[in-house]
């Protein structure tokens, strides 16, 4: 297990470089210097730039300092924004996306393993046919789709839920649907073809043959072994859930570090562009690793890969 | 042998039929079913999912459309035409008109063709460079192999859309540059795949028992290799290309999609965005419609070709 | 050396064994001496009876007749063998009786099962959970995948005790110790706390036949328990189970294709071909003198070592399509005997003694003419 997690540490070390790095060439290549220009024009804005990229000095010296930063979590000034920083953006917007996020992760979770599950025990039954469709639908209506098409008509023409801001559960319920449905339909899917699978097993007919009650079966016996590829995906989902955020939150109007990294491309405020892209892969990196752990402390097979010569 | 329906009872047994019966040597060992090729079989199983082959003619219907709709459209794509703005579906414009007055159903074939366009080029790209990355990557074997996978690895784990965003702020938004754009880190998923093919029928017994029939590789590469390996990889293109499309819309959405007057159907959503409130609910409703459905459309076709091209599930 | 001398040395060497012998505790021995196993099959207590069983499945194709009419009966502590060809129907008897046929595919169309008088067909799900593990235990071919990767043994032999009787946790844990060691598994304690992963695969079979037994079970039905295992391996399983029936008075209903295995420890044999037994007797009957065709066939199928120029004679041929299955005898097409008699109608059922029986229009007085003209 020992080996696992460090391999899997230095792989999320690298990720984060490689980005970092890229992102650092990717600025350096724009034509005309996204850091000149008509709008930088303020003198404040002018200053913080030179400070925190050191922009005077030979381009080796800036992308070690640029390192540096990004170690000391420190992602540098706005352009458009003269008197913030990406950090007290970050700050003020970051929480309310995670919130978005986990929310989101969670109804998807539960939803679509219990979808899936249901599905996969009433196999080719008009409740898989439905729950399937469900899920192919889920999985090709874009989230912004869903979400433009909720507000219209639930909000806006029959005016049930409210379309904008943040402030109260209520105001949660429109968001998490529009962003949760594909991660559901996903989850609910690769639940459904898992279980099917691991249904199919010896041992849980061995189980069925020790007389054990269904709800043991499926929770003690079935569960556990179909979750494993559920918990693979995780990642790649946090990934998707958060770049969802982006246009969820714009369209909701919602103050999330999303809305903000949004403006920041319509703005072309470079520093926030870099700043934010290199924080939210260096979270979404570091989620994966921790999925990555959970996944080896939950599979047997992993957690005892020292011990193998045992038999 | 006889089948006969009808049951003779133990007491209508007739003492002439103690004598031996005439066997037809073979008639043993008689097959059930007649035995269909790969292909056939696969298309076979394809073509009893009904959803797929919904979806299929959807996406043949929807590239005549994208083809012949414009031309014979007697409004144009970019043309504006202010006293006609914002007009809800009627006869004369069955989709309504946007705010500069076009006529959305046109756009909407225009989208089809960017949006489709964007898709399929992407997913080919990918297809091309996933195989030859792949395919060496598993033929060679050994460090090369690792050291490629390593690379792979370490490209997955980067987030692909904010990879795609990031080189959309640096280029400019074009569609060239959506292309290059989706395929830079797009090409990483194929690759694993072909790899992954290639390892396993590379030492298939079947391989080897064909060569030891001196059979010529061409032979062996089309009857054993490749009916074994397309499966997954032609669900895997058919699944690229959806999420393509929705790369693209995504894009738009975010301010990064093409300029205007051109418009792929991510764009004139983000378009239709500010006057949903207004209640023009047709600029966002039939671009959005026809995104889904065309994602709904490769997903399910996606799905029943893996199903059908399974060869553990021939029947 | 001469004959003489030959036996001069060996009745020293004899005498020589014998001085050790004697010097010996009692009871123990250096000569492996040939340990006759008196069995004690209790020919009153009847514990299970299968009557006219038929088991069809309802399939996209169709209607798969899989077991067409089985009857036997078993008596406490003896081994009956169910020996047949893959798709003969051996393994849906022994899912039938155990009430695992998969609805609603699956239905049991005819017939009943009587576990110690009570019946089992058309019992409920839950009535039947009672019995399963408790009263009758099933093990399967594959110890490779009968066991949950992600629980540790100890779990996996705990949970039917809990499941099925009051023991405390401690209790269960003594219990499943015990198992182990019964089973020949050392170590116990710490093996508790491991996975299915890092065992061998005779090992895993030897877990999966303690936890089969961990209620005390009066039947164990084990569905080709060797077949998966190397040829040392299945020698050490069969002869765990006559071990354990010696020590329980288990009855065993043994399922498989190898005559090897049913040759070792098998009391009765039903031999079954396209969803019907065709001979069923003791195992001197079957082996020594067989009447079916069928039977003859697999006898004569098993390569021999001793006898030598012997081409291998399989049977020719494969088993009809259980989708419309023959309305005669089953086995007609590849049958060298075959008459017209057997085309239309399934053979009545002979009874040769008392402990053999065989369902072949040969064993009809007509039949008997016919070969004595021939």
């Amino acid at each position: 297990m020992g080996k696992y997690i460090v391999k899997r540490f230095i792989m999320m070390i690298a990720t984060i470089l490689i980005i970092a790095t890229l992102t650092f060439v990717l600025m350096h290549l724009i034509p005309g210097s996204p850091f000149e220009g008509e709008r930088t024009t303020n003198p404040t804005i002018q200053a913080n730039l030179e400070k925190f990229y050191k922009l005077d000095e030979p381009l080796h010296i800036q992308y070690l300092s640029y390192l540096k930063s990004i170690v000391t979590f420190d992602f540098g000034p706005s352009i458009k924004k003269p008197n913030e920083s990406v950090n007290e953006l970050l700050a003020r917007g970051f929480p309310i996306s995670f919130e978005l996020g986990m929310a989101t992760i969670l109804v998807a979770l539960l939803s679509g393993i219990t979808l899936g599950t249901i599905a996969a025990l009433r196999h080719n039954g008009l409740v898989d046919y439905f729950a399937m469709t469900f899920a192919v639908i889920g999985i090709s209506v874009p989230n912004f789709v869903l979400a433009t098409l909720l507000i219209q008509q639930l909000a806006v023409t029959w005016d049930l839920l409210p379309a904008a801001t943040w402030s109260s559960p209520l105001h949660m319920i429109l968001p998490i649907i529009a962003l949760a449905t594909g991660p559901t339909a996903i989850i609910a899917r690769l639940t459904r073809s898992s279980m099917l699978e691991v249904l199919t097993q010896d041992y849980i007919k061995m189980a069925r043959a020790k007389g054990l009650s269904p709800v043991r079966i499926i929770v003690r016996h079935a569960l556990r072994n179909a979750l494993m590829p559920v918990v693979t995906i995780l990642g790649t989902m946090l990934a998707g859930v958060l770049t969802g955020t982006f246009v969820i939150e714009r369209i909701f109007a919602i103050p999330g570090m999303g809305k903000y990294f949004v403006e920041s491309i319509n703005n072309r405020d470079y520093p926030v562009i870099m700043g934010t892209t290199v924080f939210y892969s260096a979270f979404l990196v570091f989620m994966l690793f921790i999925v990555d752990i959970v996944y080896g402390i939950l599979d047997p097979r992993i957690k005892l890969h020292r011990k193998e010569g045992d038999a | 042998m006889t089948n006969s329906q009808e049951v003779v009872s133990p007491e209508d047994v007739k003492d002439e039929w103690f004598r031996p019966l005439p066997q037809e040597h073979g008639k043993a060992e008689a097959v059930v079913r007649p035995s269909l090729s790969y292909w056939k079989d696969a298309w076979r199983r394809l073509r009893k999912n009904k959803l797929a082959i919904g979806g299929l003619i959807f996406l043949i219907l929807l590239m005549l459309f994208a083809i012949f709709g414009p031309i014979f459209s007697p409004y144009s794509v970019t043309a504006t035409d202010y006293p006609s703005q914002n007009q809800p579906p009627s006869a004369a414009h069955w989709f309504g008109t946007d705010e500069a007055g076009r006529d959305v159903f046109t756009r909407t074939w225009y989208g089809a063709r960017i949006s489709i366009f964007v898709g399929v080029m992407a997913a080919l790209i990918d297809f091309f460079i996933g195989i030859i990355y792949g395919g060496i990557s598993g033929f060679k074997g050994g460090r090369t192999d690792s050291i490629m996978m390593r690379i792979v690895e370490v490209l997955y784990g980067l987030p692909h859309l904010l990879v795609v965003i990031l080189l959309m702020v640096i280029m400019g938004a074009s569609l060239t540059t959506i292309i290059v754009a989706l395929t830079v880190t797009g090409w990483v998923g194929m690759a694993r795949i072909v790899r992954g093919q290639v390892l396993q029928i590379k030492n298939y017994e079947f391989v080897t028992a064909s060569k030891s029939f001196g059979a010529r590789s061409s032979r062996i590469i089309r009857k054993n290799l490749l009916p074994n390996t397309m499966g997954p990889i032609i669900v895997q293109m058919t699944l690229t290309v959806p999420s393509a499309i929705f790369a693209e819309a995504f894009l738009s959405f975010l301010g990064l999609g093409i300029a205007a007057p051109f418009a792929s159907w991510g764009v004139m959503a983000n378009d239709a965005l500010p006057v949903i409130l207004s209640g023009h609910w047709w600029r966002l409703f039939f671009p959005a419609l026809f995104i889904s459905l065309t994602m709904f459309a490769f997903n399910v076709l996606g799905d029943g070709l893996q199903d059908a091209l399974d060869p553990k599930l021939r029947r | 050396m001469n004959k003489h001398q030959l036996d001069l040395v060996k009745e020293q060497i004899k005498e020589q064994v014998d001085e050790v012998e004697k010097s010996r505790p009692d009871g123990t021995s250096m000569v492996q001496k040939n340990k006759r196993k008196i069995k004690k099959i209790r020919s009153d207590v009847k514990v299970l009876e299968v009557n006219n069983l038929q088991v069809s499945f309802r399939t996209y194709g169709g209607e798969v007749e899989a077991v067409r009419g089985v009857s036997f009966d078993l008596y406490q502590g003896e081994t009956l063998a169910i020996v047949g060809e893959s798709g003969c129907g051996k393994s849906v008897t022994s899912n039938a009786i155990m009430g695992l046929i998969a609805q609603p595919a699956g239905i049991i169309k005819n017939g009943r099962v009587l576990f110690k008088g009570k019946e089992l067909t058309g019992m409920s799900k839950p009535q039947l959970r009672k019995i399963q593990g408790v009263d009758i235990s099933m093990i399967f071919q594959d110890p490779m995948t009968a066991l949950n990767p992600t629980l540790t043994i100890g779990e996996q032999l705990t949970e039917g005790l809990r499941t099925h009787k009051k023991v405390s946790k401690q209790e269960a844990k003594q219990k499943a110790i015990e198992m182990l060691e019964l089973v020949g598994i050392p170590n116990p304690i710490e093996r508790l706390k491991q996975f299915p992963h890092q065992f061998s695969g005779g090992m895993r079979q030897r877990i999966v036949i303690a936890i089969a037994l961990i209620c005390d079970p009066e039947l164990l039905i084990a569905d080709e328990p060797t077949t998966a295992l190397d040829v040392t391996i299945q020698a050490q399983i069969l002869e765990l189970f006559e071990e354990i029936q010696q020590k329980t008075e288990i009855s065993i209903i043994l399922i498989t294709h190898d005559l090897g295995v049913v040759a070792k420890i098998a009391d009765r044999i039903a031999v079954m071909y396209a969803g019907k037994i065709v001979e069923i007797g003791d195992k001197r009957a079957i082996f020594y003198t067989p009447e079916h065709p069928y039977t003859k066939g697999l006898l004569n199928s098993v390569p021999r070592l001793d006898l030598v120029e012997e081409e291998l004679q399989p049977i020719e041929g494969t088993p009809p399509d259980l989708f419309s299955p023959p309305k005669g005898c089953p086995f007609t097409a590849r049958c060298p005997y075959a008459m017209e008699v057997c085309d239309h109608v399934y053979p009545l059922t002979t009874t040769i003694s008392e402990s053999h029986a065989v369902d072949c229009w040969l064993q009809d007085e007509r039949a008997k003419v016919l070969q004595e003209l021939s």
